[in-house]
């Protein structure tokens, strides 16, 4: 049946942890109310990549974004809006700072800057209906695959289109796969790695809740490519939602006659198997991951064999990240040379010389619109941070993006109009990494961000060979001792030797790039490392042995009239003064938890 | 033994060295913890030795050997969440339930642990408690969630 209007919820896992599912089921009963069922459907979608305004709502085919909706809200909202037919102004998106709301989705700073492709049918469609995936074209490209196209012929697409594996490293696909293809043996496997597990990413996980068909056909491409019939998918434990959509979706295929046996009829079996991680970053690094699968832990082995030749159980196998693959089935309908201009340098002669067609960011920390965004290659960070993202939050100052989760460095700002390619990130120090994208303000310690990053890989470490598990926690005890205030000069000297020490001799790459963060900070922050070193101080007033916190009694007194607020909720009983009167904090009794600090309204509160 | 519980989750996975993994996270799912005889049980039972299980569920850090509270609360501990104060935030139910990173309270209520990235970072800082998840979560008010449960 067709309705008249669509109201597209958002069900990723951001806006369901805001309640949308609530959202949804109220805006059904108050549409039965008024006795518009049959005229207003009410549709879940994955993951909108607004997260920041969430719980929202898209109205199609209008394209009228709803955002920040409480369950509250909704009778007024369908009233006004599908009966009397009047937008709720002070339920649309206002940018910060500005008074007139922007009612459609397409308008707002936002969207407008995006281009989809991995993406394109995320808020579109249910991810969890697979008639509505193929409405929107899916499996059209691997049907044209399969009956216009030798395995041959997908390889040199693929090539030409310039593709690099959207995981970190680049590699180029299509050699990947022609390589891979070229291996002896009857057995070969796909895998997709899902294990997304840099923190502040969450490209994958968004990518398979909105649109989890997109995945599935392109490891059916790149399987008939290789001459595979059995692919494997390794997700994150910690993704629930995207985890039960992904097997809806294959159960959907399999039902569809498009995984199995004889696929769309033709000599092509494949079929895809769901392994779940358990909780160790270093399964994202590619022969861990394959350790894994087998049931070993997660270690990875040096590879002067890669594992295009002997990857699962010895078998040449392909992995590719959802990312890599979703792209697959867009490039195979639209063409490499679509793909190819989309992006930044030319492929043509050179894999490597250049980073083609789009990359999905994770957008979150200190900016104003946290949430997912997919840019073309080549567009500048400060274009990111500043326009999509919608600049600083509560007004402060930018001080450093990071790029490439834990593996990746921070970029400072005189570093900003760096266009987002492989190569130029890798420069700087920092790299493209998986795509998660964190921002760091005035208030964020540098030496603090690169300590916490190191912690991450030290605890992550698999233990497998020297430099990266002992390097690391020698590193880390120097950056420990830095913000304790107890660093000395030389101790800087010995981090910036050592990490050079570890990037060189690790066996994988997560050791390699471990002391990314260090080297990018000492690099562009040595300043903030100077004064924690020299004059026992932290700029960004996180380091707790280094910071104190006073009560202004002029404040406390004129606006806040002893609102004794701070007193009451310090646990370590170090604030002084009776309600109503001044109030001031034991320097030797505060623990420097902070409480007091975010509790007073009236920002009576310093932090030195 | 909870030898239902065990028995159903072995009938989902192939009987093959391959399936401990995945067999373990559902015993972990169900049980909130692996007790030491279903890990002897289902180490015997695929044909795994001991040690490797053992090593797997130390390696891998979705298994716990120790019971867990009726509703584990997991701190997210990824960037985003980091930039936006998390270790503050684990402090404060740390100081709320009385107990530490890796414990569960008296009562058996509560286990409190971190994790790295939900991914959910637009929402940071996020706090799970049991399967319900927290999203901007103030300091001042981690006493009034925690009174929910």
């Amino acid at each position: 049946m067709a309705y008249r209007t669509y109201l597209m919820v958002c069900a990723g896992t951001g806006c369901v942890a805001n309640q949308s599912m609530k959202i949804k089921d109220k805006l059904e009963s108050e549409i039965r109310k008024r006795g518009l069922q049959d005229e207003v459907s009410v549709v879940t979608t994955g993951c909108n990549g607004f997260c920041a305004v969430g719980p929202l709502m898209v109205v199609q085919p209008d394209g009228i974004f709803y955002q920040l909706l409480k369950e509250t809200d909704i009778a007024f909202l369908v009233e006004e809006h599908f009966v009397k037919g009047r937008p709720v102004k002070e339920l649309l998106y206002t940018p910060p700072k500005e008074k007139i709301p922007i009612p459609k989705m397409s308008d707002i700073p936002f969207f407008a800057d995006q281009t989809l492709i991995v993406l394109r049918n995320r808020g579109l469609i249910n991810p969890e209906i697979i008639d509505e995936s193929i409405a929107r074209g899916g499996y059209e490209a691997i049907a044209k695959v399969l009956t216009s196209m030798t395995p041959d012929d997908v390889i040199r697409e693929i090539k030409a289109s310039g593709l690099r594996g959207r995981g970190g490293g680049g590699f180029p696909t299509g050699i990947k796969w022609e390589t891979c293809k070229k291996m002896p043996g009857d057995v070969h496997y796909v895998i997709c790695n899902a294990d997304e597990g840099d923190p502040g990413a969450f490209m994958d996980r968004s990518t398979i809740e909105s649109d989890p068909h997109a995945v599935i056909e392109g490891m059916l491409i790149g399987a008939y490519a290789i001459g595979s019939t059995e692919g494997y998918v390794y997700i994150r434990n910690e993704y629930p939602i995207a985890l039960e959509r992904l097997q809806t979706a294959i159960k959907q295929a399999r039902e569809y006659g498009l995984l199995g046996k004889k696929v769309f009829n033709k000599d092509f079996d494949f079929d895809i198997k769901v392994v779940r991680g358990a909780g160790a970053f270093v399964c994202g690094e590619s022969t861990a991951l394959m350790a894994s699968i087998e049931g070993r832990p997660g270690e990875p082995r040096a590879k002067y064999v890669h594992t295009v030749e002997r990857g699962l159980w010895d078998k040449p196998t392909c992995l590719n990240n959802v990312e890599t693959w979703a792209n697959v089935p867009q490039i195979m309908l639209r063409g490499a040379q679509w793909f190819a201009s989309i992006g930044t340098g030319d492929v043509t002669a050179d894999p490597w010389g250049g980073s083609k067609g789009t990359k999905v960011f994770s957008l979150a920390g200190k900016v104003n619109n946290t949430g997912l965004i997919e840019v073309p290659m080549g567009i500048t960070l400060r274009k990111i941070i500043f326009d999509i993202g919608g600049g600083i939050r509560d007004g402060k100052k930018f001080k450093a993006v990071q790029t490439g989760g834990p593996s990746g460095g921070f970029i400072p700002e005189s570093l900003l109009d760096l266009p987002v390619d492989y190569e130029e990130l890798t420069k700087v120090g920092s790299m493209m990494g998986s795509g998660g994208m964190v921002v760091a303000d005035e208030d964020n310690c540098m030496v603090d961000m690169a300590k916490y990053f190191l912690s991450f890989t030290q605890t992550e470490s698999c233990g497998k060979c020297v430099p990266c598990r002992e390097g690391t926690k020698r590193m880390l005890d120097i950056l420990e001792k830095i913000t304790v205030g107890e660093g000395t000069e030389e101790d800087l000297v010995l981090l910036e030797e050592l990490s050079n020490m570890v990037v060189e001799s690790s066996l994988c790459a997560l050791g390699g790039s471990a002391p990314n963060p260090v080297l990018t900070t000492l690099k562009y922050f040595r300043e903030e490392y100077e004064a924690h070193v020299r004059n026992k101080k932290c700029p960004g007033h996180s380091c707790r042995k280094l910071i104190t916190y006073a009560i202004d009694p002029q404040i406390c007194v004129d606006k806040g009239h002893g609102c004794h607020v701070c007193a009451k909720n310090c646990p370590d009983g170090a604030i002084i003064g009776e309600s109503k009167q001044v109030h001031t904090v034991d320097v030797m009794k505060c623990g420097k938890c902070g409480i007091c600090y975010d509790v007073c309204k009236f920002d009576a509160i310093s932090v030195e | 033994m909870e030898t239902q519980v065990v028995e159903n989750i072995l009938q989902r996975h192939p009987k093959d060295q391959s399936s401990i993994i995945q067999v373990l996270l559902d015993i972990q799912n169900e049980l909130y913890y692996i007790p030491r005889d279903v890990l002897e049980y289902v180490s015997d039972y695929l044909n795994v030795p001991l040690s490797r299980t053992y090593g797997l569920a130390t390696f891998y850090k979705a298994f716990s050997l120790k019971p867990k509270g009726k509703y584990p609360i997991a701190v997210c501990t990824g960037t985003a969440c980091h930039v936006q104060g998390a270790v503050k935030i684990l402090e404060q139910i740390e100081r709320e339930l009385k107990v530490k990173e890796g414990e569960t309270t008296p009562d058996k209520k509560f286990s409190v642990e971190t994790v790295r990235c939900l991914g959910c970072c637009g929402l940071a800082p996020v706090v799970t408690v049991g399967k319900n998840l927290h999203g901007k979560v103030p300091m001042s008010k981690i006493s009034k969630i925690l009174k929910q449960y």
